[in-house]
Formats: structure tokens, sequence, C-alpha cells
């Protein structure tokens, strides 16, 4: 963008290794010929967090499904660690804003659902040990034993938080994940989710509406434009890591959202 | 002044300044209630036919009635010939319910789980649903005689309907995130519909269960009525043409615990299998 942009500064650390490479993307739905993405180009670095941002409708859960092999686009490719996504693949985590645990099966065994359903009951068996661990991760070890209808919103989360990572994803894939729940826990399930970046050196991409969280969370925002949906700023976030929730408070994180919020209403009224 | 809604006396005493008035009805216990209820209706039925105001013909008293209950009841106990007529029809009942289930089951997963199954299969599904089924009993008859086959048919094709729609619902209750989940960890159609559709439409299934059983119960003693043989239905069209109304009585209540037994067996069953839908949602547990 030509106007001056005094908080994007230049990727600052030495560029990291490409993860995801997504050129020419275009998808349009046959079903009503409604075009939801046009040409849409994006790379994301190992460890990086991504978000993305935009009006309802604008075509962000469409790219967060083609870039997790779950729709192919119409045109333009995506590649994963330099292999084509052509279909689901066991190195993409993704969470919903649901937490859509499944109520008949333990906490316990739905942390492991992904990989009995790969692999089989002995493969999961096999792991509950690391499925043990990565809900004591999360706060949850004491609830590894209850049936999902007994955890309040946020535990459900942090639960299928676990059962993401079960199977050790490259790239974490998160559509409006906390949004369904209220800010207080909200604000806690964004730290942990950056923790939990961190220690892994996870590298993740993230839909939200919430401005606060994609701007505490992020290294990148991308900011969306619908109808064709395509990306109009990628905006860098130099705010030092980790990140912790006073930083909120900060004259130049309200610098930061009151910015992007301006490049959205603009987008807005265009 | 003793005004709760006062702010200043709100803190004073640590009393409860609202309280909630609890109905009337919401004090008594169920069974008083129900009782009661009981006592009145065979009160006033008592004073109906005390006074004349209905002919024993057509409604007996309430003593006449309990005589009979306890006749055949004791008729029932001692493995008489109404004992063999009520295990006729528990038999076309349960082959009834059997029969439909399973049809009922499969046509609800072709239907809900294939796109033939919604485009071509359930438009003649609704069309025949819409029908009164209980039309088709002459057909059942003539193709499959007065034996307890014919019955058995007209219980099961009553029946099957509720049991189609509703797995057909079940497999459609399932949620675009959850089918999305599911694919992403690369599961195949088989497990997602073994795994996560099946599963989610369990309380469905059991709601058509319940329809269904009641369905079956109707289906047979409507074959039994037009179809004779030797089953409880026959039983009591025999004592309605000889004018014998306590027994005709007798014999529904009778044939009532059947109905009941099966729906508490199917209400057993959900809670067993659907431990985790115990209030609310479809198929909650009652
Ligand atoms: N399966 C589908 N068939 C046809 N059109 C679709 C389909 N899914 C989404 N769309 C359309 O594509 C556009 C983009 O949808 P998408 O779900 O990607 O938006 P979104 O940015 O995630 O919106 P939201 O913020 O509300 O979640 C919308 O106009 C939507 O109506
Ligand atoms: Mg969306």
């Amino acid at each position: 963008m030509a106007e001056p942009r005094p908080i994007d500064t230049q990727q600052s650390a030495p560029m990291a290794r490409t993860v995801y490479k997504i050129e020419r993307l275009s998808k349009t739905y046959a079903r009503n010929s409604l075009v939801a993405l046009q040409d849409v180009h994006l790379e994301i670095h190992k460890g990086e967090f991504v978000s993305v941002i935009g009006s309802s409708g604008c075509g962000k859960s469409t790219l967060l499904k083609i870039m997790a092999g779950l729709m192919p686009p119409t045109t333009g490719r995506v590649v994963l660690e330099g292999k084509p996504v052509v279909g689901p693949r066991p190195d993409i985590g993704m969470m919903f804003q649901q937490a859509t645990l499944l109520p008949w099966k333990t906490t316990l065994e739905n942390v492991l659902m992904p990989i009995e359903l790969r692999e089989g009951r002995a493969a999961a068996k096999a792991a509950s040990d690391k499925a043990m661990d990565l809900l004591k991760l999360v706060g949850l070890g004491d609830f590894a034993d209850v049936y999902p209808g007994e955890l309040s919103g946020g535990m459900a989360q942090r639960a299928s938080i676990c059962r993401m990572l079960i199977s050790d994803p490259a790239m974490l894939l998160l559509d409006e994940p906390f949004s369904a729940l209220d800010e207080l826990t909200r604000d806690f399930m964004n730290m942990e989710l950056q923790r939990i970046c961190l220690e892994r050196g996870a590298t993740a991409f993230l839909v939200t509406h919430s401005l606060a969280e994609a701007v505490i969370l992020s290294d990148r925002i991308l900011v969306m434009k619908a109808r064709p949906g395509h990306v109009v700023e990628d905006i860098t976030i130099d705010l030092p890591r980790p990140r912790t929730l006073d930083m909120i408070n900060t004259t130049h994180f309200g610098e930061i959202v009151s910015h992007i919020r301006d490049l959205l209403g603009k987008e807005a009224h265009q | 002044m003793t005004d709760a809604t006062n702010p200043d006396q709100m803190d004073s005493g640590g009393d409860t300044v609202w309280v909630e008035h609890e109905a009337f009805i919401d004090r008594i216990p169920r069974w008083v209630a129900m009782t009661f209820l009981f006592v009145a209706i065979v009160g006033l039925w008592d004073l109906v036919t005390r006074m004349g105001w209905v002919s024993a013909i057509i409604l007996p008293s309430p003593a006449e009635t309990l005589e009979d209950l306890i006749f055949v009841g004791k008729n029932l106990l001692s493995g008489g010939y109404m004992l063999e007529a009520l295990w006729t029809t528990t038999l076309t009942v349960l082959y009834g319910f059997l029969i439909a289930i399973s049809i009922g089951f499969s046509l609800g997963v072709l239907v809900g789980e294939t796109k033939f199954g919604e485009r071509a299969v359930m438009p003649y599904l609704v069309a025949i649903d819409t029908m009164p089924k209980v039309a088709f009993a002459p057909l059942f008859i003539a193709w499959l005689g007065f034996d307890i086959g014919s019955k058995v048919a007209l219980a099961a094709f009553i029946a099957t309907f509720p049991i189609v729609v509703s797995t057909a619902a079940g497999l459609y209750a399932a949620t675009e995130n959850e089918r999305m989940l599911f694919k992403s960890v690369g599961a195949t159609r088989m497990q997602i519909l073994l795994r996560l559709k099946l599963p989610t439409g369990l309380p469905y299934f059991f709601t058509g269960l319940k329809i269904a059983s009641v369905g079956v119960m109707a289906g047979a003693i409507t074959g039994e009525f037009l179809g004779g043989g030797s089953g409880f239905g026959a039983l009591i069209r025999q004592s309605a043409s000889q004018l014998d109304t306590p027994r005709v009585f007798s014999l529904i209540l009778y044939l009532s615990l059947l109905g009941l037994t099966l729906f508490f067996i199917v209400v057993w069953l959900q809670r067993r299998f659907v431990f985790w839908n115990k209030s609310g949602g479809p198929g909650g547990m009652m």
C-alpha cells in the first residue's frame, strides 16, 4: 500500500523457512457460481503466527478449508512443506469455533480420536500417555476420564487443542476457535495458545473477528476483503514476544488496533 | 415498616427478602395428583352408571369392570385361552417391531446417507407415509392369509415409517464442523458414518422407536380386528359383538400393559445406549 504505515516495520528476524505457499488461489463455488476467493497469494514461514481478519463472508473459512485440503481450489496451488496439499494431511491440525468433542467419548478418548481413526485402537492406546501429557499441559489432567458434557466451554476448547496437537502437526489451522468463549476465558486461552506455539515452534494460521486477539497473537495480520475474497493488506506486528495481556493497554497496541480498524472501515465503506 | 423492597431493610436481618412462591401443584407429589385424578374419574364414572344416565351395555359400572378385570386376570395367570391370545399378539408385535427396525433402519441409512436415497427413495416414502396405512390391511390379508403373517406385516408396515424418518434425521444431525473435523483427520466415509453420524443420530433413532412402539401395537390389533385369528384383537372384537362391554374394557386394559412394557423397554435401552444425553435435545429421556 502506498500510504505510510508507521507500525509496519519490515520483517525483523532473518527470514525463516517457508512452510506454506499459496499461489494464485481462486475458488468459485459451483453451486451458486459465487467467487469466494480470487487470486490469493500467501507465504507463511516456520514458527510464524498469521491471523486473517475481514468482514463476514469474505472467504476466510473457504481459504482455511482449502489450506486444510478439505476442499479443492478452482485454480492455483497450495504447497505445505514442499508437498502440494491434495487432501487432508496428518501434519495439519485444525480447530473450530465449537469444540466438537464427541459426547459419548471421555476427554482422553476425544484427544486420541485422530489417532484412533487414522491408525486404529491399538495405536490410540499406545498414545494415551502422550495424550495425558497434553491434557496436563493445558490443565485438564484431572478431567481425562470425564465426559465432555461436564466440561465448561473453555475446558472443552482446551481439550480440542490437545486433540489438535496429538499428531504433532507442523501447521495449526484455527477457525475462530475462541469466539464462543467469554472475554476473560478468551484472553486466558490466547495466552495458552501463544505458550503452546512458542514451546513447540508451531506455525499457526488463525481466522478471527477480534482485532485485539489478532494483534496480541500474531506476527502478521492479513486483512481480507469480500466479493471477490482477496487479501488487501499484510501487516507485520512488531510487538516483542512473549506477549502479555498488559500489552493490550499500551498506546502502541492501541495504535496498531486503530490502524487496522481504519483499514477495515475503509474496506467496509468502499 | 417492613417493606421488603426497602434497601435499608434488605441487609439488616439476613432474612430472605424475596421468596419464590411455589404453585400449589408443585408442592404435591406426583402420585398424589395422579391418585386424585383417578379417584375423581372413577367416581364420576360410578355416578354416571349408578344414576342410570348411560345404559349398562354402553358403559358398565366400575364394579362390574373390576370384577371382569379380576376374571380375565385369573384366566391369564392360569394359562387359559386368553394367555394364548395375549402371547399371539405379543409375538405379532415383537416380530413386527423387529422387522420394522431392520427395514426402517436400512431405509433410513439409505435416505440419510446417499444422494440416491434422498432424491429417489424419500419422495415415495413421504407419499406412502401420508396414506392411511391401515387401509393396506386387506391387501396384506389377501397376500399373507389369515395367519399371524398378515398382522405382522401390517404392524411392521405402520412402525417402519417413523424409524426411517428418525434414522435419516439423525444422520443429518452431525454438524458441518464435526464432519469437517473427521475429514481433516483423514476419516473415510464409512468411519464418518459409523463413528460420527450414527452415534450422533442415536437419540433421534430412539425417538423414532418410541413412536414406532405405539404404531406397532395399533397395527397388530387392527390386523387382528380385520383378519381374525387367535390374538387379543380378535378377542376384543368377539366380546364387542356379544355386547360384553366389561370384557372389552378389561381386555383393552391388559393390552395396554403390553404396549407400556414395549415402550419402557425402548426407554430403558435408550438410557443405556444414549447415556450422554440425559435431558433435553432430541430424544432426551422422555
Ligand atoms: N459450500 C458453499 N457453497 C456455496 N457458497 C458458499 C459455500 N460456503 C461458503 N459460501 C459462500 O462463500 C462466501 C465466503 O464464505 P466463508 O465461509 O469462507 O466466509 P467467512 O469469511 O468465513 O465468513 P464468516 O466470518 O461469517 O465465517 C460467502 O459468501 C458464503 O456464502
Ligand atoms: Mg467463517
